[in-house]
């Protein structure tokens, strides 16, 4: 008994009930490009937000106070007076935080320190045009390369200008776009709350995080916003870049007992709160990892309803068939080639639904969903068509065995 | 009725105290009660029976499709007992060829293709499977209706593509369980000349009816009341033509028919079935 009469048996019994093997066929169609493309969407959306974290600069911490403060407060509230708003029970971040982070003894792993105040909402004005900067930020010349914010056109501001607090700026592509249009700014001077800033350089654009807009950015030296802006207060939040990827931790460990011995408190309850771009991107992809097999999970389901469809639909042809059964069996046919038949039915419409959900996934994720480019998972397209022909051989192989240990007697007699 | 003697051509079939039950306990039915029975090569049987008298229940056993509660049976010297599956289904593949009353063609499949089955089953390759199809077809008359799928044939049609599949593969035996039971005159004709004809050339045929003018074809005529041989007649020799091939028949010398059919069926005049036949 040949393979290829099998095969052809099986080719004419699906044949023979187009409507019914089409519709079939569709359900495990939908199921595994169901899969595919959740997947593919999950992944998307995964490496989309790795993308963007690792826009705001790689190995670095942020650190920024933490107003709530700690459980332990009474104590350090008397001894925080200085240079505090007075919302604050807890010390705020100082300059001399940031200096004392720069010690090369006490923290090895830290390559940089750009203390940080961000001026909220100023106005920026140049000639007629005038645009609310959504985030003016005073730093040092080292914040650039710590949070990956190159600059296009012009240069940054130097050491010098921090010293000598010049009132140089660095402007964001939103904000050129504003205020000058097709102008070359750089030379400019733009007005800020009244202050006149010259713009020395022109940030390469960044591209939208979803809701803010990283471009919407003015950059200045600390002493030229805190005179003209912020005042001589707290800083907002210290930028350290470790010397390395490996080195993060290393540099968590060492600010975290700098911070703790200057403010005098332990671990339990810091008044200020370190973010590490390390351990946020791995928290994130923890969560948009499962975000995904949570979609993929969904879609299997579909997939599982398909394969239930496959079992239905070779029950069915098997009882309807049961004379042909009988038939075969009276003329000769071995029970292998009445199971081969009806597996390889099965095993049939499964294939060909899944070589299908796969063409149509691939189709789907060269699409954009949901503002999320699909990104497809090699891995998936194999499980989903993998699955799909596990189900036509596993779902198909009940009808199947049922038809092929029939005696050819009853299957004869069967109406 | 024992084992014939060595060096001896076993029987084609050799049946010993064959019986079947249907169900179990008070409710079961004994529908074949120890049933022996040798047929030679070349016989021409026909077993007759009124309805529940277990011919069907006999022939369903003798082509492999039922198995018997109890007693042996041999096709061609092979104990159908001691196969299993697989040998099963060469021996039903092989030896065996079998004509059902309702035809039992796979529908949506041509003539050619259902007379071919048997031989793809057997392993056969395409190019000589054709030509043995063919063969068949021609063989029953059929060379013009070979594209032709079963809803498309008449009964009489439809059955001698039956008979064609059965014969494809030179089986030691062909069973025909009433083939003629679905048939009107003409087609009956038809059909029984074609087996006629292949019992002439040599083919051992057991068939099944309860008509006596079907039974006046066979060269013995095995009758069933309640699962029990009640009578067992002989109306021609085992190695001679059954005793009513028809005259011009071209493969067999007619000269033994004449002195074999009226005696037999002296009510029954030759020329009037041959007649429906036509």
């Amino acid at each position: 008994m040949n393979q290829l009469e099998i095969f052809r048996f099986a080719l004419r019994g699906l044949l023979a009930n187009k409507m019914r093997s089409s519709l079939t066929t569709l359900g495990i169609l939908i199921g595994v490009a169901a899969v595919i493309m959740l997947v593919a969407v999950g992944e998307g959306s995964s490496q989309s937000i790795q993308r963007n974290i690792q826009r705001l600069g790689a190995n670095t911490l942020t650190i920024s106070p933490q107003f709530s403060g700690g459980g332990g407060g009474g104590m350090r509230t008397a001894g925080g007076g200085g240079n505090t708003g007075p919302r604050t029970q807890a010390r705020q971040l100082s300059l001399a935080d940031a200096k004392a982070l720069t010690d090369r003894t006490l923290a090895p792993s830290v390559r940089s320190v750009s203390p940080v105040v961000t001026a909220s909402s100023s106005t920026a004005a140049y000639g007629a045009a005038s645009h609310a900067i959504s985030q003016f930020v005073g730093t040092y010349p080292s914040y650039f390369e710590a949070v990956n914010k190159p600059v296009a056109k012009g240069t940054y501001f130097f050491n010098d200008d921090v010293l000598a607090a010049r009132k140089v700026v660095v402007l964001g592509q939103t904000v050129v776009a504003e205020l000058f249009g097709a102008v070359d700014p750089i030379g400019k001077q733009v007005s800020v709350s009244g202050v006149p800033f010259t713009v020395v350089g022109v940030l390469k654009e960044a591209g939208s995080t979803g809701m803010q807009d990283a471009d919407d950015v003015a950059i200045a030296p600390l002493p030229a916003v805190q005179q003209s802006l912020s005042g001589f207060g707290s800083l907002s939040s210290i930028v350290v870049q470790a010397s390395g990827s490996e080195a993060t931790t290393a540099a968590q460990s060492e600010v975290t007992a700098i911070l703790n011995q200057r403010h005098g408190i332990t671990d339990n309850n810091p008044d200020y709160r370190i973010l590490n771009q390390a351990t946020l991107q791995e928290t994130v992809s923890q969560a948009t990892g499962t975000f995904t097999v949570l979609l993929g999970a969904v879609a299997a389901i579909s997939l599982l309803v398909g394969g239930i469809g496959i079992t239905n639909i070779m029950l069915v042809t098997v009882t309807e068939r049961t004379r042909e059964i009988g038939i075969r069996k009276a003329i000769g046919a071995p029970r292998s080639a009445i199971l081969g038949q009806f597996l390889l039915e099965a095993t049939l419409l499964s294939l060909v639904g899944g070589l299908s959900g796969v063409l149509v996934a691939f189709i789907g994720t060269r699409f954009t969903v949901a503002g999320i480019e699909p990104v497809l998972v090699p891995s998936s397209v194999a499980l989903a068509l993998g699955v799909s022909v596990g189900i036509g051989l596993f779902f198909g192989s009940y009808p199947a065995n049922r038809a092929a240990k029939l005696r050819p007697i009853q299957a004869l007699r069967h109406e | 009725m024992s084992a014939p003697p060595a060096g001896m051509v076993p029987p084609v079939l050799r049946v010993r105290d064959l019986v079947k039950e249907y169900g179990e306990g008070d409710a079961g039915v004994r529908a074949l009660r120890g049933v022996s029975l040798d047929v030679e090569r070349g016989d021409y049987v026909a077993i007759m029976g009124a309805s529940g008298s277990g011919k069907s229940t006999l022939m369903n056993i003798l082509g492999c499709l039922d198995v018997p509660t109890s007693g042996t049976y041999q096709i061609d010297g092979a104990d159908v007992g001691q196969l299993d599956e697989h040998q099963l289904a060469i021996l039903r593949n092989r030896r065996v060829g079998f004509v059902f009353q309702s035809f039992n063609l796979i529908p949506r499949m041509s003539a050619l293709a259902n007379v071919e089955l048997p031989l793809v089953y057997g392993g056969i390759g395409q190019a000589e499977r054709r030509a043995r199809a063919l063969a068949a077809l021609e063989q029953v008359g059929l060379t013009d209706r070979v594209h032709h799928e079963p809803n498309q044939l008449s009964g009489g049609q439809q059955q001698r593509v039956a008979v064609a599949r059965a014969l494809v593969t030179a089986p030691a035996l062909l069973l025909a369980d009433e083939p003629t039971g679905n048939l009107d005159t003409a087609s009956t004709g038809d059909v029984l000349e074609i087996l006629d004809r292949l019992s002439a050339s040599g083919r051992t045929i057991v068939l099944i009816t309860h008509e006596n003018d079907v039974s006046a074809h066979a060269k013995r005529v095995i009758r069933l009341v309640d699962g029990e041989i009640v009578e067992d007649r002989r109306q021609a020799p085992v190695d001679g033509p059954p005793p009513r091939l028809p005259a011009q028949d071209p493969e067999n010398d007619p000269e033994n028919d004449p002195e074999n059919d009226p005696e037999n069926d002296p009510e029954n005049d030759p020329e009037n079935d041959r007649a429906a036949a036509r």
